[in-house]
């Protein structure tokens, strides 16, 4: 049924189909916790467990769980997942789970997992399920540390709390605050455009080159 | 009679045809019809099993969670009430401070108090903890009180979701923070940067951040109008019983 080999299932995710930059799946977290690099992390590790936790086991049962209740039964696996990642990162990450408060028992209804769940895993093996996970959530991650790291050079000043530009350096507090999130996330996808349109202009040269002429 | 029986018969046979192309109107193989016991066993299974999952791990999370809890609220107590030794937790039981609670009492229902001993033993204020709304969710606030004076000996936000930046500094700015340690007298009184008459009752708010602040100051004048009247009576001693160092969970 698949045409993809295993390694397009497992790059798939981190650029071509990126699930925030190219999907636009996950947005709430990307924009919301994105105001420090440590949080991004955080975000990105707990949703990383969740998405492959759930790939796994959902490609593993997909024969038990009806055709009529799979939604219920996705959901359910992946809060499940997610509720154990709250307790964890409580347990062993406080500070970091007072940063991202309500936004770790969102994961839930991130878009990004459930639409993993019902596109690939239940209908594919599970090593084949993993490797898009661990793909998909690589992706996320990288989309919200390079989020991250703008927001709070910019907002901050530092990276991951290291201070970069010395004590002269006037924040741009608009970076960590909310708007800064959309700011960022416009910027990052104008860069993706500019570098897939090159591409494109490389890959077809002459005839686009005469155009733009 | 036989009219009705036939009129009955053609409904039938219609039903009949819908259901029967139904399944065929769709690309995809046609399924096996699956039992709504099927259903509900499944989601059952799979709900029970999550559950006993979910109180597997809770089981060992939750006492690094609690003590992870314990161990920040006991630095507050002793950050915001300084030269304290140890100190004894109190419930405000029907209006009378106890040291413990009602048989079959939730802790989390009772309002508490934290009073503070120095080395020699001497009651050297009270801390207390209180939530209001700030600027964008509750504030909780810990501060130590001198019932005998009426001042206070230090603020701690406990927990905000203020605007990073900007209402945060309730907690990330000294020269805010500090002023509560400089033992200002209550009930506090907010004022803008250089507005203020040299009254021993002034806070300076924060450029950018007055609500945030003025949540702040209000928190604690709240919370001083509530358990004045409480303090007033006394303190009673801590019962001879109780191990001395450690009543504080």
């Amino acid at each position: 049924m698949r045409t993809t080999t295993a390694s397009q299932d497992f790059i798939r995710g981190i650029w071509k189909e990126n699930p925030v930059l190219i999907q636009m799946l996950g947005l709430c977290p990307a924009l919301a916790v994105t105001n420090s690099v440590a949080n991004a992390l955080a975000m990105s590790a707990a949703t990383f467990f969740v998405i492959c936790c759930s790939s796994i086991l959902i490609s593993t049962c997909k024969r038990f769980i009806p055709h009529e209740v799979r939604i219920s039964a996705y959901i359910l696996v992946i809060a499940t997942f997610v509720t154990l990642a709250d307790m964890l990162l409580q347990a062993y990450a406080p500070a970091q789970h007072k940063e991202l408060g309500a936004f770790i028992a969102l994961i839930v209804v991130n878009c990004m997992i459930l639409g993993r769940q019902e596109a690939f895993s239940s209908k594919n093996t599970v090593l084949r399920s993993l490797l898009d996970a661990v793909g998909t959530g690589i992706g996320f991650t990288i989309a919200l540390v390079m989020m991250g790291g703008f927001r709070e050079l910019l907002g901050t000043g530092s990276f991951l709390g290291y201070s970069m530009f010395g004590p002269n350096f006037e924040p741009w507090v608009i970076m960590v605050l909310p708007a800064g999130g959309f700011l960022t996330l416009g910027f990052i996808l104008l860069a993706m455009g500019y570098i897939e349109q090159r591409k494109k202009t490389k890959q077809s040269e002459e005839p686009v080159a005469e155009v733009s002429s | 009679m036989s009219q009705d029986n036939n009129s009955e018969d053609r409904i039938d046979v219609d039903i009949r045809l819908e259901d029967s192309e139904a399944p065929k109107s769709q690309d995809e193989p046609v399924r096996k019809e699956v039992s709504t016991f099927r259903l509900v066993a499944t989601l059952a299974v799979a709900g029970t099993l999550a559950g006993l999952l979910i109180v597997l791990v809770n089981l060992h999370t939750k006492p690094i969670i609690d003590k992870y809890k314990a161990e920040q609220l006991k630095l507050a107590v002793y950050e915001v009430l300084p030269g304290v030794e140890r100190y004894d937790t109190w419930y405000l039981v029907d209006d009378k401070l106890s040291m413990t609670l009602p048989a079959g009492a939730k802790e989390s229902d009772y309002k508490r108090l934290y009073v503070g001993h120095d080395s020699s033993g001497a009651t050297r204020g009270v801390a207390i903890s209180r939530g209001e709304s700030g600027f964008q969710d509750v504030i909780m606030v810990i501060f130590g009180y001198e019932p005998a004076n009426g001042k206070l000996t230090g603020m701690k936000i406990l927990d905000s979701k203020e605007t990073p930046g900007l209402g945060d500094k309730i907690y990330k700015d000294p020269a805010f923070v500090g002023q509560f340690f400089e033992g200002p007298e209550t009930p506090l009184v907010g004022v803008k940067i250089g507005a203020g008459k040299g009254q021993p009752n002034e806070i300076d708010t924060i450029t950018g951040a007055t609500i945030s602040s003025k949540a702040v100051i209000g928190i604690i004048n709240h919370a001083v109008a509530e358990w004045k009247p409480i303090l007033d009576k006394g303190i009673p001693e801590a019962p001879a019983d109780t191990a001395p160092g450690e009543a504080a969970k």
